[in-house]
């Protein structure tokens, strides 16, 4: 259990929250037109790091929106939370930073 | 050469018997063999396996034992059985929904059935039955139509009815006023249970006996590739191994050895949780699982009740898992098993889960020629440990997947022919 910061309500029990996983995965433009390969790289292939990753989660029992966060997977340390269509953070000076 | 290196090659196993039992006691037990050698890696093999959980090990066992390839390492980066293999609720059964599922599992359940005698090493297979319990009028009704395709494969499975249920299990509270009413449920009466660290250790010692070189302490960090792109070793914390074939059977690490090959895979890694009870008098001899509220129970020899819970639902490494998922967990319990109330729990444990999103397996070759997975078995690979190395051996052996392997083929998620087992699997299995 652990606590997700939502960038709209603060921080909140995970319990309220439904995972979105990989974050900044792109929807094909122009469907018709791409092979089946682009779709089951869109479909179904994912990133999975072990460390700190770029996720999507939903507030599903809060205020129903989704956003990112940079979370390390293993140990669970929140780096950053932001909402969508904001770039997403260098991950490397986020953790560099904590670390300093 | 040092002693601690132990014997090089094939060894004569010492058997297991009574007699050897005897024989022992009488030399205050100080007589038995190892039962596998630790050797130093060599510097190449014909075929190399990362992870020494039960899937990697058997894998290993029957390429040696029935494919000739004897020139064989096992690379664990812990030790032999502590990943999955050794955390899970050793639920064993074959009844799943499609044809290609109830063939591959009910392939590994003829494998459980010999298991013992084949190895010479008692796993405690118990065959004592699996009850899959319905909780609404809907999963009753897919229930009732899984019953049907088990039977269509001529597998065992019966249909039973909440009363029939309280005989089988009397301590079961088939209420119907509760939350989640018991509705009928499925029994596979060749289901069970095993020992799963006796699984591991079985065939670690059937396969080093046949030669395979089991190095324990020995993480994987990289693949190495020749220029056209086919594989030629693995790098790992003692070293660069080559071998021209490199099988990946590492559970919920999949994703980050594919990552460290250069692809990506369908698969998300999640913690999974067990408890058990405290022990007590015999109160429960089948294993009862209930999908729609994320918990099945039964009783192991020692007289602890094992439990099992929930996957979180979020990535991730940290083996221990969420507290809400033992605290749903036990409410259900007591709500099912009102004898449980006041009973106390001993341990709480978390394994690292490969959850695939049709949750059937991948058994596959990979873009990479020469390298192998065999992973995606989430909450519910335990059960098909046999059959699961029996057909990675001959897929690795004669790079094409068998029958049986073939429609678990990673190609699946480009063809769109999916083994949606998200019924029959669940969170339990
Ligand atoms: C709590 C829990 C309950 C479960 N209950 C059941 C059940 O009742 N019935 C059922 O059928 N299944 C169950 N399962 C699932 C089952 O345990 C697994 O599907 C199965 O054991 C997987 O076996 P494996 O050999 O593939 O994996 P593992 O036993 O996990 O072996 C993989 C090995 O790979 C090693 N490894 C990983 N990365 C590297 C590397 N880089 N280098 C070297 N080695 C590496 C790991 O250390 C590990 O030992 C349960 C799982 C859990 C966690
Ligand atoms: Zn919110």
């Amino acid at each position: 259990m652990q606590l997700i910061p939502c960038p709209w309500c603060g921080p909140r029990d995970d319990a309220e929250f439904h995972y979105g996983a990989e974050a900044h995965v792109a929807r094909p433009a122009v469907p018709s037109e791409r092979s089946d390969a682009e779709w089951e790289a869109y479909l179904y292939l994912r990133r999975n790091t072990k460390g700190p990753f770029a996720e999507r989660w939903l507030h599903t029992n809060g205020c129903r929106r989704w956003f990112n966060v940079i979370r390390d997977t293993y140990t669970h340390e929140i780096f950053a939370s932001y909402k969508p269509g904001e770039p997403m953070p260098d991950i490397d000076q986020l953790t560099a930073k904590k670390d300093a | 050469m040092d002693a601690s290196a132990g014997r090089q090659g094939p060894t004569t196993k010492q058997r297991y018997s009574i007699f050897a039992l005897a024989k022992n006691a009488l030399s205050y037990h100080e007589g038995w063999q190892q039962a596998w050698r630790s050797p130093e890696p060599k510097k190449a093999y014909d075929v190399i396996i990362v992870g020494g959980g039960g899937h990697g090990l058997t894998t290993a066992y029957y390429l040696a034992k029935l494919h000739g390839v004897r020139n064989v390492a096992v690379l664990e980066k812990g030790w032999i059985g502590g990943g999955n293999t050794g955390r899970n609720t050793t639920i064993i059964r074959s009844g799943y929904l499609w044809d290609e599922s109830i063939k591959l599992y009910e392939h590994a359940l003829k494998l459980w059935e010999g298991m013992s005698q084949e190895l010479n090493f008692n796993v405690m297979f118990s065959q004592r039955g699996v009850i899959n319990l319905a909780h609404s009028e809907h999963e009753w009704r897919e229930m009732r139509r899984r019953y049907e395709a088990i039977r269509l494969n001529g597998v065992d499975i019966a249909l039973v009815l909440p009363d029939e249920i309280k005989k089988l299990v009397p301590i079961i509270n088939i209420d119907p006023t509760i939350r989640y009413p018991v509705k009928g449920g499925i029994l596979q009466q060749r289901g069970g249970t095993a020992r799963h660290d006796a699984v591991a250790w079985g065939y670690a010692r059937a396969a080093d006996a046949l030669g395979v070189d089991i190095i324990q302490n020995c993480e994987v960090t990289g693949f190495e590739r020749a220029p056209e792109g086919q594989i030629i070793g693995v790098q790992t914390t003692r070293g660069f191994i080559a071998s021209n074939k490199v099988g990946c059977v590492p559970a919920g690490h999949s994703g980050v050895l594919a990552e460290m090959a250069g692809f990506m895979l369908p698969i998300q890694a999640r913690p999974l949780q067990a408890l058990v009870s405290e022990p007590i008098k015999p109160v429960i001899d089948k294993v009862v699982m209930s999908n729609a509220v994320h918990m099945y129970i039964s009783q192991s020899d020692k007289g602890e009740l094992v439990l099992g819970a929930g996957t979180d639902a979020y990535s991730s490494y940290a083996q221990r898992g969420s507290p809400n998922h033992p605290e749903h967990l036990m409410a259900a319990t007591v709500e099912l098993y009102p004898i449980t109330s006041r009973l106390r729990m001993l341990r709480q444990w978390g394994g690292i889960v490969d959850t695939c999103p049709d949750a059937s397996p991948i058994i596959s070759k990979t873009p990479i020629p020469g390298l192998y997975f065999n992973c995606g078995w989430g909450t519910g690979g335990f059960k098909a440990t046999p059959g699961s190395g029996h057909v990675f051996a001959d897929l690795i052996a004669h790079d094409r997947p068998n029958a049986l392997a073939a429609p678990f083929s990673l190609d699946r998620f480009r063809t769109g022919y999916l083994v949606d087992e998200h019924g029959a699997a669940g969170v339990a299995h």
